[in-house]
């Protein structure tokens, strides 16, 4: 059986957006903690979109992004991806440090891994809340973290979802810590044969 | 007058006569497949994502493919007045964006869809006449219907004509 996001009707939609609600809202409780801070969150919005309008996830192709990706395994297997721009990016490495006076768009070996254990504490609490709803184990790997064009990065993910359809499931969320705001975008990208466990853990299909 | 200017999406494909350029932006590990007729002046372009249509579960959209976007395009372009025999082909993309340490099938996907592009156009006699793949890194690439050049365009790793 072969389901991809083309073809999935609108009750088996809302309970994947709303699980992309649940997780990323469960990431900025993370967040928060991690810096000790209050951190609000607007209600994610959670799109389906084709593969023509993927590079107005983020404003263009060829705008710098960061991304970072790990690989998903245990009972689902496939991908997560975080991705903000790099703007957003330089804004939550402030945050975390708690300079707001940085401006670089050059980040240092100490930023990186600053950002890149940002993008794991928040992928890791989204595949927990996933994991919760639906029972199913999930194994995050370390993540990998990558700053290049849009298009580029986002080809990874893509390419993935390009295997069982022409579009892309992502969630994009908008948080901010006082007057800063961060805006960043979460892809799960399960695995061919994952859609179905994925939606039968979730009771939408048979 | 400025010359037209085509964009070609993700799993897109376009072709033009002269005076045109084709441009297809932030390809990563997806490949960029630009064909030239330098005599008729024609040029194609396609931004393939998976090397074969075969494997696929969904293969509605040809562009996607390097085995049926490459055989479309051709296609295409003799409708526009080139002829096979004198059409060569240049390639660019094919990155591996991020660097995971297991050589997993998502890893890998930037080299397979090159060798597969290069497999396919070998098959058809399309000369690769020259390549910039591989690498870890995004690039933007434009093709000019004039003398058929390829200009590639990275963050960080400077500019290139093929």
């Amino acid at each position: 059986m072969s389901i991809s996001f083309d073809e999935l009707n609108n009750v088996q939609l809302d309970v994947l957006k709303e699980i992309g609600n649940i997780g990323a809202g469960n990431a900025v409780t993370a967040l928060a903690k991690m810096i000790n801070k209050k951190v609000d969150m607007a209600v994610p919005k959670a799109r389906i979109l084709g593969f023509d309008k993927v590079s107005q996830i983020l404003g263009g192709e060829e705008i710098l992004v960061v991304g970072i990706l790990l690989s998903i395994s245990g009972d689902l297997s496939g991908n997560m991806m975080f991705i903000l721009d790099i703007n957003a990016a330089r804004q939550l490495v402030n945050i975390l440090l708690d300079d707001n006076k940085l401006t670089s768009l050059e980040f240092s070996d100490f930023e990186l891994s600053a950002l890149k254990e940002i993008g794991n504490i928040l992928t890791a609490s989204y595949l927990n809340a996933l994991a919760g709803l639906t029972n199913l184990k999930i194994m995050p790997s370390v993540p990998q973290l990558a700053i290049d064009m849009a298009g580029a990065i986002l080809s990874v993910p893509a390419i993935e979802f390009g295997k069982v359809g022409d579009s892309v499931l992502y969630i994009e969320t908008e948080f901010s810590e006082g007057v800063t705001k961060v805006f960043g975008d979460f892809l799960l990208i399960p695995d061919v044969d994952s859609y179905e466990i994925l939606l039968k853990a979730l009771g939408v299909i048979e | 007058m400025g010359i037209e200017i085509l964009k070609v999406g993700m799993a897109d494909l376009n072709s033009a006569r002269h005076p045109c350029m084709i441009t297809t932006l932030g390809l990563g590990s997806c490949v960029g497949v630009a064909l030239y007729d330098s005599v008729a002046k024609v040029v194609g372009l396609a931004h393939v994502m998976l090397p074969c249509s075969e494997q696929a579960r969904n293969n509605n959209n040809v562009a996607k493919f390097a085995d049926t976007a490459i055989i479309k395009l051709l296609e295409d372009m003799v409708k526009l007045g080139a002829k096979r025999e004198r059409i060569v082909a240049k390639l660019a993309g094919g990155a591996q964006m991020f660097a995971f340490s297991q050589s997993s099938d998502l890893m890998r996907i930037g080299y397979r869809n090159a060798v597969a592009s290069k497999e396919k156009l070998q098959e058809l006699k399309i000369p690769v006449v020259s390549e910039d793949t591989g690498g870890n890194y995004g690039r933007t690439i434009e093709l000019y219907s004039d003398d058929g050049r390829l200009m590639i365009k990275t963050i960080g790793s400077g500019v290139k004509q093929l």
